[in-house]
């Protein structure tokens, strides 16, 4: 018995990264992104941390030593809302948790459906991406949240929905996860945000136009600030009858109080008009997402002070509310000091993109160090993470990536990467389907056998 | 004197033509050839079967495609990726009459009186040409009323063509050609088992299809495997709801088309020996079907899985046709032997997989692997984001390919989204190259196109100015657009 307990541990330990160690990455561009590139530096990680940063660190006795040759060192990427682990077929309802179902609206939790072990987490970790914004489905049809369908049926094919009847007016709350491979846990915040939808699937989840959508949305905010200062009265039926159930109410609670945000996703102008309106109304923090008109009122995104999440990708009129989307959005909304994250595609399968979008924003007038901070320190901020990652600074969880080249750019790819200091495997299920058929072989069976 | 011989020219041009046209319409039935075998066939007339009841004599809805005033140049100074195998520094293309006339090293020779465009620091390619688009069938913005790209109502639909559902004025092809996409096969949606007929065009601004249809070009069929016919179907409680009976659904339809390509040859054989025979009826879809089993109309097959493309190689072998491409053929890298072997294509993304249980086991490595193996690559894009940087889909793709140790040429990468879509569209005579005689359709671009930042400055079709990113005179915008915020600008 002890015997295979003790067997079993150690095949666990073999499967499992090799434990936090001391690292030095030296000789490597380093990109700090709260700080100046540093042409020509060090890294040392210690205790899962970054120990030490800069052009003069010296490298600690004892340090496994990675001569990154000239390479390019960023913090791990973070994917600012995606439902990664949430998610894994898109077109195979048993396997997405991503969307709540028919009975609960802001209450619904995507942090439960967390799949540790979805091999899409390795994928995206081949992108550098190192940590997510897990965040339950933002129905809309802006540029932002395209989804390839390869026959022209668009479906909505989102863990319980029955496809019938409307979408619940808010869609849940929101996790936030880090790429640790052999993790048990790797949700390391939940209940971050609640999401709704503003514009045409707004309309849609209110039963049928944009105006009984914030009337709703407002209502609901209403009922939980109601909800909260007479809960004994609702306890004993001494209310007035609520919009939302009790659940849903009870999850709106710490955004009416100011301290989770409403993540609110939109696309028209006038309909970001309407988002920052009723920020300001109700005191309530917001973060928008898809934004495809943005740039058309970012001043006054920028006045509020909301952060947005983009996808730079995004240049069709593919909606009545996305007719003015343009490239250049991103450049745009930070020019006039809006906050900006950028996104991969909201599906896992494309999160590899996300740094490519950042390039894709840079090729269209977002300066270098705006785009890289997209994909890294400021979604950390938007998502309260940046106490601990999101840049290289000494102190901060050491969530690293070694890039041999730029690490916007199409023909570069992470050498080395680091969760919380440990150095990640870079195996996927699609690297090992690449390497059973690449391999050439002549034992005359089948690949199976590789 | 040059005037009056042009003329002259014109008019006996416009007199052979005339006899032309003579002779074809009152066409003598041929000797009889069954004389010799002892038999006297009646003697009669063959009556030319009215108009739209014979497919070989319809006229169909012909390109009137027009190329936009061009004239005489050259690029000098630019890496140009030929897609011919070559990348030559401080190259020289020289394009006169809408042609390549040249392209070589500085030391090309080029004509006195042409202007001349400093291309230092540029890289030129081939026009991009995108082999799996659904621009014009489903158009920006996505809304029910403009939703033409699937027939849905029947597992075959070999009979209805994607050019009868394409809006020009989708705002879709102007981003693609700021993109650098010059040529694009317009391919209707895969619900069905056979979809219908694609249709290559030329990404000009045009007010109809047929200003924009590329002169010449084959048609395509658009055949479909896998999961979305038997979901379409089975949902309805119809055949096929099962991948048995997709298989199914292909066979018959090819013995349905052999039979009535059958009939119809008879029907010529017996009118070319004068004999009396009655037409049989005209039918678009087995037109269509008996027209690849001819060898004249190209199978695109939308194929995920290496299995069931196997099964397609059978079915085509069966009955005797070609398939040109599979498209998506994300598992392709499996049997990347067999589709060398037999030379088809496989056209794929880069990384878009996982969408689906028959995408599940997309690798960005696929095309890397085909092309290590010798086989057709393409990269293709099925959706109008992505067919705006088809050149940083095939960089990644490529880059996956480095992952692997493999050394993939530029030069040859190029060739994924230029010389290979056209020659599996069977236009690689006219486009997709940059080679004496081709079509001068050219992307001029800010730097190495398999970067992220490289931008499409200037964009040529058939040697005229198309798109330019720094002159606002030549960013052409929809109808839809005007009025609407943004007025269609979007860079």
């Amino acid at each position: 018995m002890i015997r295979s307990l003790l067997l079993a541990s150690a095949a666990c330990a073999l499967a499992l990264p090799a434990a936090a160690q001391t690292v030095a990455i030296v000789n490597a561009r380093i990109e700090p992104v709260s700080s100046a590139a540093i042409p020509n530096g060090t890294l040392v990680i210690r205790d899962g941390k970054i120990a030490a940063v800069g052009a003069s660190v010296a490298v600690p006795a004892g340090a496994k030593v990675i001569d990154a040759k000239g390479g390019v060192v960023t913090p791990g990427l973070v994917a600012p809302s995606s439902n990664l682990g949430a998610s894994e077929v898109s077109g195979v309802r048993e396997t997405r948790d991503d969307g709540t179902g028919s009975h609960l609206s802001a209450a619904f939790d995507i942090a439960y459906g967390v799949n540790p072990a979805s091999p899409m987490i390795g994928l995206a970790r081949d992108g550098g991406i190192t940590s997510s914004a897990v965040v339950p489905v933002l129905s809309g049809t802006g540029g932002g949240a395209h989804e390839h369908a390869d026959d022209g049926v668009v479906e909505e094919m989102t863990a319980g929905a029955s496809g019938d009847g409307d979408p619940p007016l808010f869609g849940g709350q929101a996790a936030f996860i880090r790429l640790k491979a052999g993790a048990s846990d790797i949700v390391e915040a939940s209940k971050l945000a609640v999401t709704v939808s503003l514009g045409e699937s707004g309309a849609r989840a209110a039963g049928g136009s944009r105006g009984a959508d914030l009337v709703l949305i407002r209502s609901a905010l209403e009922d939980a600030r109601a909800f909260a200062s007479r809960r004994a009265a609702f306890e004993q039926g001494a209310t007035r009858d609520f919009g939302l159930s009790r659940l849903d109410l009870q999850a709106l609670i710490p955004v009416v109080q100011g301290k989770t945000p409403l993540l609110i996703r939109v696309s028209r102008a006038a309909d970001i008009r309407q988002a920052l309106k009723l920020a300001a109304e109700e005191k309530i923090r917001i973060v928008l997402e898809g934004v495809e008109e943005g740039w058309m009122v970012a001043p006054e995104i920028a006045k509020a002070g909301a952060p947005v999440i983009v996808d730079p990708q995004a240049d069709l009129p593919d909606s009545f509310e996305a007719l003015g989307s343009r490239l250049d959005n991103a450049a745009r909304l930070n020019a006039a000091g809006v906050t900006v994250a950028i996104n991969g595609a909201r599906d896992f399968n494309n999160l590899r993109q996300e740094r490519l979008n950042a390039g894709l924003a840079v090729a269209n007038g977002l300066p270098y160090q705006a785009g890289l901070a997209a994909v890294t320190l400021t979604p950390a901020r938007i998502w309260g993470q940046d106490g601990k990652i999101g840049s290289l600074e000494a102190g901060k969880v050491a969530d690293v990536v070694v890039w041999n080249g730029d690490p916007l750019e199409t023909t570069s790819w992470p050498l080395n990467v680091f969760v919380g200091g440990v150095e990640q495997p870079q195996d996927s299920r699609q690297t090992q389907l690449r390497d059973r058929y690449a391999a050439s072989d002549q034992s005359g069976y089948p690949p199976a056998y590789r | 004197m040059i005037r009056w011989r042009s003329v002259a020219m014109a008019t006996s041009l416009l007199a052979l033509g005339l006899t032309a046209c003579a002779t074809t319409g009152t066409t003598a039935p041929a000797k009889p050839a069954a004389q010799g075998a002892g038999k006297t066939p009646e003697k009669a007339e063959a009556k030319p079967l009215p108009k739209g009841l014979d497919g070989q004599a319809s006229t169909g809805f012909p390109s009137t495609y027009v190329p936009l005033p061009s004239r005489a140049m050259a690029f000098v100074g630019a890496t140009i990726l030929t897609a011919t195998g070559q990348q030559i520094e401080n190259g020289v293309v020289f394009v006169s009459g809408g042609k390549i006339s040249s392209v070589g090293g500085p030391e090309t020779p080029i004509p006195a009186d042409i202007a001349v465009i400093d291309a230092k620091g540029k890289w030129i390619t081939p026009g991009i040409i995108d082999a799996h688009s659904h621009l014009g069938v489903y158009p920006s913005p996505g809304v029910q009323a403009r939703s033409d790209g699937n027939e849905a109502t029947d597992p075959n639909t070999a009979q209805v063509w994607a050019e009868h559902s394409v809006w020009p004025q989708d705002p879709g092809f102007n981003r693609a050609r700021a993109g650098g996409i010059t040529t694009m096969l317009i391919l209707p949606g895969s619900a069905n088992l056979f979809g219908g007929r694609s249709v290559a065009l030329k990404n000009v601004p045009s007010l109809t299809m047929q200003g924009m249809k590329f002169p010449d070009a084959p048609y395509g069929l658009k055949m479909a495997c896998g999961e979305n016919p038997k979901r379409v179907y089975g949902g309805k409680g119809r055949s096929p709801s099962t991948a048995m009976g997709n298989v199914f659904g292909y066979r018959k339809a090819w013995i349905d088309a052999a039979d009535y390509a059958r009939k119809w040859d008879d029907f010529r054989a017996k009118q070319q020996k004068g004999e009396k025979a009655d037409a049989p009826k005209r039918d678009l879809q087995m037109e269509t079907l008996a027209g690849v089993l001819k060898g004249e109309i190209l199978v695109q097959n939308h194929c995920y899985r290496a299995d069931e493309e196997a099964v397609m190689i059978d079915i085509a072998k069966e009955f005797g046709y070609k398939i040109t491409m599979f498209h998506h053929a994300i598992e392709s890298y499996k049997i990347a032997p067999l589709l060398a072997k037999e030379g088809i294509c496989s056209a794929t993304w880069a990384s878009w997989s996982g969408f689906k249980m028959e995408s599940l086991d997309g690798i960005d490595a696929n095309a890397a692997i085909l092309w290590k193996n010798g086989a057709c690559v393409v990269i293709h894009s099925d959706d109008p984001i992505m067919t705006q940087r088809l050149n940083q889909e095939a960089a990644i793709a490529m880059t996956a390919g480095a992952k692997l140790g493999y050394d993939i040429p530029r030069s040859e990468a190029i060739k994924w989204i230029t010389a290979n879509p056209a020659k599996a569209m069977g236009i690689g005579d006219k486009t997709g190259s940059i080679e004496p005689g081709k079509a001068a359709d050219l992307v001029i671009w800010s730097r190495d196109p398999f970067s992220v930042y490289a931008q499409a400055e200037k964009v040529f079709i058939d040697g005229a100015l198309i798109y330019d990113r720094q002159d606002k005179r030549f960013q052409p915008k929809s109808d839809f657009e005007l009025g609407q915020p943004g007025q269609g600008a979007f860079n």
